[in-house]
């Protein structure tokens, strides 16, 4: 697809992500628009989405296994949290939240990566253990496993989001700006030598691409991915607690990316998708849902590893053949 | 003194179990280069199968046990090898991660859905009788525990380095190219790992539950502890998996106890994060050369 085409697509999507929570009837067209919980659904998918995004730079671009984007998001989470109910405002957080995961992300990483491909996986599963635990302990910052409540939504611009189809429309235009850098970064010359990497790392190194430098700003841009996740969670949720920050959960975002389609760009919105709103569907069957999409996971990874979005280009590919 | 000389041997029976746990996952990276995210809960699952076996069908406990043991050789060794990392261990490291990621989530789901969600008691072979040598009392059952782990580690070490075949696993795990072309029966000897790897778990499984009872969360902390000793020991040594196991098991016990009960999971955790800051290949580990 042409830079055009794909940006084209991009602005429509956009568009009709942006009509969704509207009643539309007023002008002409028979749809009632999403409800309060269907809009707050979609902003979680958005979330989602953003933390896999930097999930899906690690995993797929850099070749690398993270554990830990639960408890990033965690981390932009509570200091979002905390730092705004002290008066911060919002902004300022979430560019701290941003900044202090990227190097969190730095000081994990570069031990990590100077060893060997899979230790990354292991320090960051330790990792997201240890947060958990400060998350849980240190009642005195973080209200322990009573968490934080009434966490306010910002202003924006004097222009306030306490209105959630207001909020909606705030994260969908910060996930389009995100979604864009990625796209951008993905595309320069900084993105096209991890494709070199993927594809040849022995003749990316013979072209003077410095494997790890590389790999570890990945990993630390795709950790700051979480931060700003974590950043927009908390307000969107209004209430935080450790759970949601351990490591199960950090083991799912991994999954999602996978299940999404690795190293493709619409992976992560797939597999946000499919995390978010499966267990909504999957409602009436709660305790199974886990169970089912462990199954799911397994299935995929032995007939389509290359996930959904793999999937899909493969059969179209098929379908223009033919 | 005393204090410290009874947390250092109830340290090294836990610790012994940690090493059978660690030994297993060390042994499936050498010979298959399979990382089992869900190590922790192959630690969790015989118990439940000796439950199962005992509450449900009525079988007698060290049958019981016994029946445990081989259904997780079984299950958790042939069904995983052919079902699971079989079909996977061509496309790369990824997938198999993923999929025994998933797998851990789908046996924790399991046992939580289909046997209970609380924790269960879970008998043990000898009675909690304390004995007292020079003021230092210990129970009869962690002695137990510490032989037999210890019992298990040093025939397991006969058999890697003492038979026929538990050398040509080595050479399996050191370079399956070079044993193919020497006439090793390379698919045979990683049926062999992932059955000692089933057993080793198993084993583990049916000494810890008495001590922390079997819960279907167990796992979360077991397979993180099995990681953590078999990398601070060295990831490509079998006698590294024991030397972490038995260090980890130590340093915990003493942490519970000196330090806090609240970050005592940290500790482990800290170790790793000093082992790969200062000694990345190992207590006990060579350097392994990169290719590039």
């Amino acid at each position: 697809m042409s830079t055009s085409t794909s940006l084209l697509i991009g602005l429509l999507l956009l568009v009709l992500l942006a009509l969704a929570p509207v009643d539309l009837n007023d002008f002409g067209v028979p749809y009632p628009g999403l409800r309060r919980y269907g809009t707050y659904i979609l902003t979680l998918w958005l979330v989602t989405a953003i933390a896999a995004m930097g999930v899906n730079l690690i995993v797929g671009y850099a070749g690398q296994e993270t554990l830990a984007q639960a408890a990033f998001v965690g981390i932009g989470a509570y200091l979002t949290a905390i730092v705004t109910k002290a008066g911060v405002p919002f902004g300022v957080a979430f560019a701290a939240s941003g900044l202090l995961t990227f190097v969190i992300g730095i000081a994990l990483g570069f031990p990590a990566l100077r060893v060997q491909k899979h230790y990354l996986a292991f320090v960051t599963l330790a990792f997201t253990v240890l947060c958990w635990l400060v998350f849980r302990n240190e009642q005195w910052i973080t209200g322990g496993v009573m968490g934080i409540r009434d966490i306010e939504r910002p202003t924006f611009l004097g222009w306030p989001l306490r209105n959630h189809i207001r909020f909606y429309w705030f994260v969908l235009a910060i996930t389009a700006i995100m979604t864009f850098v990625l796209w951008w970064i993905v595309r320069s010359p900084w993105g096209r030598a991890f494709t070199a990497l993927r594809e040849n790392p022995l003749r990316a190194e013979s072209l003077g691409i410095d494997v790890r430098l590389y790999t570890l700003l990945t990993f630390a841009l795709g950790s700051a991915y979480g931060g700003m996740a974590g950043s927009l969670y908390a307000p969107l949720v209004e209430f935080i607690d450790p759970s949601p920050f351990a490591l199960g959960p950090s083991l799912l975002f991994m999954l999602m990316v996978v299940i999404g389609g690795s190293g493709t760009f619409l992976g992560p919105f797939v597999g946000a998708g499919i995390a978010v709103l499966l267990p909504e569907w999957l409602r009436a069957w709660e305790t199974w849902y886990l169970l089912i999409y462990a199954v799911l996971v397994m299935v995929m990874m032995a007939f389509f590893p290359g996930g959904i979005v793999g999937l899909l280009s493969r059969l179209v590919a098929r379908k223009a053949r033919s | 003194m005393t204090d410290f000389l009874q947390l250092l041997i109830s340290g090294l029976a836990t610790g012994a179990i940690y090493a059978l746990a660690a030994i297993g996952f060390t042994l499936l990276w050498q010979t298959s280069q399979t990382i089992n995210f869900a190590q922790g809960e192959f630690v969790m699952v015989p118990a439940f199968l000796a439950l199962i076996a005992m509450r449900w069908f009525g079988v007698p406990f060290v049958a019981s046990l016994v029946l445990a043991i081989l259904a997780s050789m079984l299950l958790l060794g042939v069904a995983f090898r052919y079902i699971i990392v079989g079909p996977l261990i061509r496309r790369g490291v990824l997938p198999l991660v993923i999929s025994t990621i998933a797998l851990s989530i789908l046996l924790k789901e399991s046992v939580k859905d289909f046997y209970s969600a609380e924790a269960q008691t879970f008998p043990t072979l000898l009675p909690d009788t304390l004995i007292t040598v020079a003021g230092v009392s210990v129970s009869l059952a962690q002695l137990g525990v510490l032989a037999v782990a210890l019992v298990t580690i040093v025939l397991l070490q006969w058999f890697l380095a003492g038979t026929r075949t538990g050398r040509q696993m080595q050479a399996t795990a050191q370079n399956p190219t070079v044993a193919r072309i020497l006439g090793v029966p390379v698919e045979r000897m990683i049926l062999y790992t992932f059955l000692i790897n089933a057993a080793l778990a198993a084993m583990a499984s049916l000494l810890v539950s008495p001590i922390y009872l079997a819960k279907f969360s167990n796992g979360e902390t077991l397979g993180l502890i099995a990681f953590v000793a078999a990398i601070v020991g060295g990831f490509n040594q079998v006698r590294g998996a024991i030397a972490g196991g038995l260090l980890i098991g130590v340093l915990d016990n003493l942490a519970a106890a000196y330090v806090s009960t609240a970050y005592r999971q940290a500790i482990p955790l800290i170790l790793l994060v000093l082992v790969i800051l200062f000694r990345p290949q190992g207590l006990l580990g060579r350097k392994e050369e990169r290719a590039v």
